[in-house]
């Protein structure tokens, strides 16, 4: 059972390593390994030869007089998101322990994923332990949406924040009554841009898509759709009154993650819920098998 | 505006270097930004310019070097030049590359005294 304070597993990647030496001679240090382009292999040999990294060859200490002052020049290669993504790795891994299968819900505010998220827990009560962490700006509404169908919910609110984070998510789960093999839904902040950016230590991103929005959205905001796993295209009840080309959003979608399963759901009308009902425990019975298998719950 | 964490978490990386390391002042800070990552880097700019002040990186010129965007096309089972995220093939014009390169962001070196 999460919530009980066990401290997670450490996974720290401990980026913080550091060469230092002059500028003159830092020309020939030898690039991160797993930087981003494969080119970096050959950057020792030809640092300036059109490789898309550092030139450092070409900075002001080589232009500097003798005797001038010279600065020296620290090789840091450290992610601007590694130390929430090394929290996101231990989140991950203390959920992974308790069997529990943790999915971060994003879309643009009034996507309708709050009233998804409830007619889903109204169908899964009594058959699968659930719980919710809401992320807004501000207010208790959402997380009160949550408890009224009788689940446990923790609000996080942001304040001028635009997005959840790992540490966020880290204070949040020893507050959270979840029991092992249960589920817990995170709904970030209604955003379309920032949350893609943030590891939460979550199985799966689940974008939700309502067809209210227009069927650009995939391209016009290409990062969520390429971050999450599977597509809700939600509120599919109101095709009647819309000018909503399915296909085509779902195909800029697929231009932009070949990978995400796409499932049409209406919470009004409960199109769809059954599929992704079947997608959850889907993933559910795969998350508590490892973690059987692992020997951190029981079988 | 999560560019305004991201320089936060810059600036956390600076004074940790600092703390480790022992330098009073960064004269250069040099980032390296991919084409596909989800940050806006004149937006970076200029929450740095506000974030760094008071610290030992007070002033230091940023220098912020883009990593090009790259895209896995299984059709030409290459590696090919991508953009953006929706873009086809250059080779073939297909869809659905799958991003192999120019993701990540990060501080790749300090000019410290």
């Amino acid at each position: 059972m999460l919530g009980d304070g066990a401290a997670a597993p450490s996974s720290e990647t401990a980026p913080a390593e550091a060469k230092r030496g002059p500028v003159a001679t830092a020309a020939a240090a030898r690039p991160a390994a797993g930087a981003d382009t494969a080119a970096t292999a050959d950057a020792d040999a030809t640092p300036a030869a059109g490789h898309p990294h550092l030139h450092f060859g070409t900075g002001p200490a080589r232009a500097h007089a003798p005797g001038m002052s010279q600065g020296e020049l620290l090789r840091i290669e450290r992610d601007l998101l590694g130390k929430n993504d090394a929290l996101a790795a231990r989140n991950r891994a203390q959920l992974a322990a308790h069997g529990i299968l943790a999915l971060n819900l994003v879309s643009s505010p009034g996507s309708g994923k709050t009233a998804l998220l409830v007619r889903t827990l109204q169908k899964l009560a009594g058959r699968l332990p659930a719980a919710v962490i809401e992320g807004d700006q501000q207010t208790e509404f959402d997380a009160e949406r949550i408890r009224a169908t009788g689940v446990a919910a923790l609000q996080i609110n942001t304040g001028k924040g635009c997005h959840l984070d790992a540490d966020m998510i880290a204070r949040a789960l020893p507050r959270l009554p979840l029991a092992d093999g249960g589920l817990l839904f995170i709904e970030n902040v209604g955003n379309l841009v920032c949350p893609a950016a943030f590891d939460l230590g979550e199985a799966h991103k689940v974008v939700i898509l309502s067809v209210t929005e227009g069927e650009d959205k995939p391209l016009k905001y290409p990062d969520m759709f390429a971050a999450a796993d599977l597509l809700l295209l939600n509120k599919i009840d109101l095709l009647p009154y819309l000018q909503f080309d399915v296909q085509r959003a779902i195909g800029y979608a697929l231009r932009v993650n070949p990978r995400l399963r796409v499932i049409q759901t209406s919470a009004t009308s409960g199109e769809g819920l059954d599929e992704w009902l079947a997608w959850l425990e889907d993933r559910l019975a795969a998350t508590r098998l490892a973690a059987a298998q692992q020997g951190t719950t029981p079988a | 505006m999560h560019e305004m964490s991201l320089a936060e978490n810059v600036r956390e990386i600076i004074e940790d270097a600092a703390a480790a390391q022992g330098f009073r002042r960064v004269r250069r800070i040099v980032l390296e930004i991919g084409e596909l990552a989800a940050v806006e880097t004149a937006a970076l700019q200029f929450c740095l310019d506000v974030v760094l002040e008071g610290s030992v990186a007070a002033g230091a010129r940023l220098e912020c070097v883009a990593v090009p965007g790259e895209g896995w096309c299984a059709a030409c089972a290459r590696t090919v030049a991508l953009h953006e995220r929706y873009d086809p093939c250059p080779l073939c014009g297909a869809y659905g590359l799958t991003v192999c390169g120019g993701e990540r962001m990060r501080v790749s070196a300090l000019e410290v005294e």
